[in-house]
């Protein structure tokens, strides 16, 4: 490991060199010299970002076996396996900066990794599945589009992949809302049912107000984030309000308001207890998720051992005197 | 009504509905894995082949409600059926079980689903054939990916193999039924539309022992082979699969989705 | 890369090496570095690779390297040639001043 990963301090002259490279909008690579608070935030805020992918086919999942014809299983399915490939893809990512997946796989399961919250609410009807699409991969994608031009090249190109696949999901979800939308009574009291239900949760993706989070000063001077929270959320609002209207659903918020000077969609308090509760593991499906990981995780074991002892046996095998 | 020896619509539709059925269960009891396999790179494989053979099955039903001539769509055949009118062999509808029961039923279905398809890309019917050829290429890529693990279970762990092994001789009953011949499968080859499977048996029989031995597996002994699929008499595993896969749709007969 | 440990249980639910994708598109493009999976061996890297990288038929051909038998330079070593030093502002194309309404 090089001396000044080491060092509690970090050069100046390295750090001020670092300040730079960012200000002139290059990309940082792996092998490049870095802050080790820099190497830090970024194994933290990339491997949420995995473990989110990963418990968030969770949700979904849930309904495959359920869908109710045939076009809109297979779009589900691919749907889910998207978000395995971005796990994959990010989980990569991360391991560019010396860390193992499996050492960030074992911090999810512990409980020790967070991610992103709204994977703690339950999924309870099909229109659950157009509510997801559209709002939470909606809001994603608002916040990965900024992330693309992350300063961490192999984050910022694993983005620009996800942010492709990503548009596909939220047309999908929001196809099926408008499927929804204008079918039966019982299909849009389901649509606006599971409006109601995913709407606050969504806002709360892009997190609190920047001046609660601790970690936005610094993933903004280093330019891994270009907007604040409350920014990203307030352009989520705004596109989303417009598609609502569009198909007759309603926002479930009394204080919605548009403001003419701003041209932005005014939204109500958003309810915080109800965030920090969910962040800090009693939210609905919790335990429920990280249950059904340990698990997949467990009964896989004799899987993955079995795999390296094969490979290990077919080492032997070509260079049986090597020690 | 025709008899089911000479008249096409009816040898038509009642073939294409097994092609049909054995591919959308099937894929439907993969797509189960989604989210609970052993590792990422195995749930999005899985996710692949299930993809794969609800594809084929929805080609297939849609192929099988236009040959019917009632105007039945891949979805009306497949949520408002009974399992009694299911015409899959019952390998498929069985349990997922453990991930070596899964990539061993994924197999042995594959290698046979393979010689299948070899066959029926010169089907005298076009569509069919067209089906068949990119079948041909999505199955032969299963039976590589399920083979390799097959393998790898098989010569990986003294665990592995034990349960590999067990998963071998709990499915073994079942793989008969897809060799067996009715008057729907001979009539369908004499038309020259489909291939009477009992024709397949002795390749399937040498490719499955071949990668069997290379597992360091061995071969279950004959036994009496499960059958009743292609006439609806299933076991009680597809009840509560359909129970699960039709009820929202048969929760709002005649919507939209 | 030989592996003291015997089959049986030995080796332990331990990370499987990891490898290197590259991906050709199909318009006559070089292969680019897609990202990596975890695999452990060649075929079955391929098999991850395709299933994670081309699942939607943008890939031609797919290489697959163990991550590990990648050389790879330093930043250091990339800098003469690629790194222009600030008393040679010639190099950069800013430098150049071109008159309006020109598209280079």
């Amino acid at each position: 490991m090089p001396a000044s990963e080491q060092r509690p301090q970090e050069d100046p002259k390295r750090l001020a060199e670092f300040e730079a490279r960012i200000a002139r909008g290059e990309s940082i690579e792996p092998k490049d010299w870095m802050p080790e608070r820099y190497r830090k935030q970024l194994v933290r805020m990339m491997s949420q970002h995995a473990h989110s992918e990963v418990v968030g086919m969770l949700p979904e999942g849930n309904w495959i076996t359920r869908a109710p014809n045939l076009r809109r299983k297979m779009a589900l399915l691919a749907k889910v396996q998207d978000e395995a490939g971005h796990g994959l893809y990010i989980y990569c990512g991360t391991e560019t900066l010396g860390v193992d997946r499996q050492e960030l796989v074992q911090q999810l399961l512990d409980g020790t990794a967070k991610y992103s919250s709204i994977f703690n609410y339950p999924t309870l009807t099909w229109a659950d599945m157009g509510a997801i699409g559209w709002l939470v991969d909606g809001a994603a994608i608002v916040n990965q589009t900024m992330l693309a031009k992350a300063s961490y090249g192999p984050y910022a190109r694993a983005m620009v992949r996800i942010c492709k696949e990503e548009n596909f999901h939220k047309r999908q979800g929001f196809e099926i809302m408008t499927t929804l939308a204008s079918g039966t009574p019982e299909q849009k009291a389901m649509a606006q049912d599971a409006l109601d239900r995913w709407w606050w949760p969504s806002l709360m993706m892009f997190g609190p107000s920047d001046k609660d989070s601790p970690n936005s000063a610094e993933l903004l001077k280093w330019r891994v984030k270009q907007k604040s929270n409350d920014e990203l959320r307030q352009r989520f609002v705004n596109l989303t309000v417009a598609q609502a209207k569009a198909i007759g659903l309603e926002i479930p918020d009394p204080d919605l308001q548009y403001n003419e000077e701003t041209e932005d969609w005014e939204f109500g308090p958003i309810d915080w207890d109800e965030f920090w509760r969910v962040v800090k593991g009693d939210g609905p499906c919790n335990r429920e998720r990280l249950a059904a990981r340990r698990q997949a995780h467990d009964e896989g074991a004799w899987v993955r051992e079995a795999a390296s002892a094969y490979a290990a046996k077919r080492a032997d095998e070509r260079a049986p005197s090597a020690a | 009504m025709t008899s089911p020896v000479t008249g096409t619509p009816d040898v038509l539709f009642e073939y294409l509905l097994r092609l049909g059925d054995d591919r959308l269960v099937l894929g439907h009891r993969l797509s189960e894995w989604c989210g609970h396999a052993p590792i990422l790179e195995e749930d999005i494989a899985l996710a692949n082949i299930a993809l794969d053979l609800v594809g084929q099955g929805t080609m297939l039903l849609k192929a099988a409600g236009a040959a019917e001539g009632s105007n039945r769509s891949e979805d009306a055949l497949a949520y408002f059926r009974d399992a009694v009118d299911y015409r899959n062999a019952l390998i498929c509808e069985l349990p997922k079980g453990d991930f070596g029961v899964t990539i061993v039923r994924q197999f042995l279905f594959s290698v046979f689903s393979v010689l299948l398809w070899e066959r029926l890309t010169s089907s005298a019917n076009e569509q069919l054939a067209g089906i068949a050829a990119k079948a041909l290429k999505e199955c032969r890529y299963h039976v590589r990916h399920a083979g390799e693990w097959v393998i790898m279970l098989g010569d990986g762990t003294e665990e592995s193999h034990r349960r590999v092994q067990a998963a071998l001789d709990d499915l073994w009953r079942f793989t008969g039924e897809l060799f067996l011949t009715d008057d729907i499968d001979r009539a369908a080859a004499k038309q020259g539309v489909g291939v009477d499977p009992s024709e397949l048996q002795e390749a399937w029989r040498a490719q499955v022992e071949d990668v069997v031995r290379r597992a360091t597996l061995s071969v279950p002994a004959d036994v009496y082979m499960q059958r009743g699929g292609r006439e609806g008499r299933h076991t009680e595993h597809l009840g509560h699969m359909l129970a699960e896969m039709q009820i929202v749709a048969r929760s709002h007969p005649g919507a939209a989705w | 890369m030989a592996n003291d440990s015997r089959g049986n249980g030995a080796s332990g639910d331990s990370q499987w090496p990891l490898w290197e994708v590259f991906t050709q598109p199909p318009n006559g493009a070089p292969h680019e570095h897609a990202g990596s999976v975890h695999a452990v061996d060649a075929e079955h890297a391929l098999q991850n690779a395709r299933d994670v990288y081309a699942r939607r038929n943008e890939a031609v051909s797919i290489w697959v390297v163990p991550s590990s038998v990648i050389t790879a330079s330093t930043p250091e070593d990339m800098g003469p040639f690629f790194d222009p030093a600030n008393d040679k502002p010639y190099r950069h194309p800013q430098f150049y001043k071109v008159p309006r309404g020109i598209r280079m």
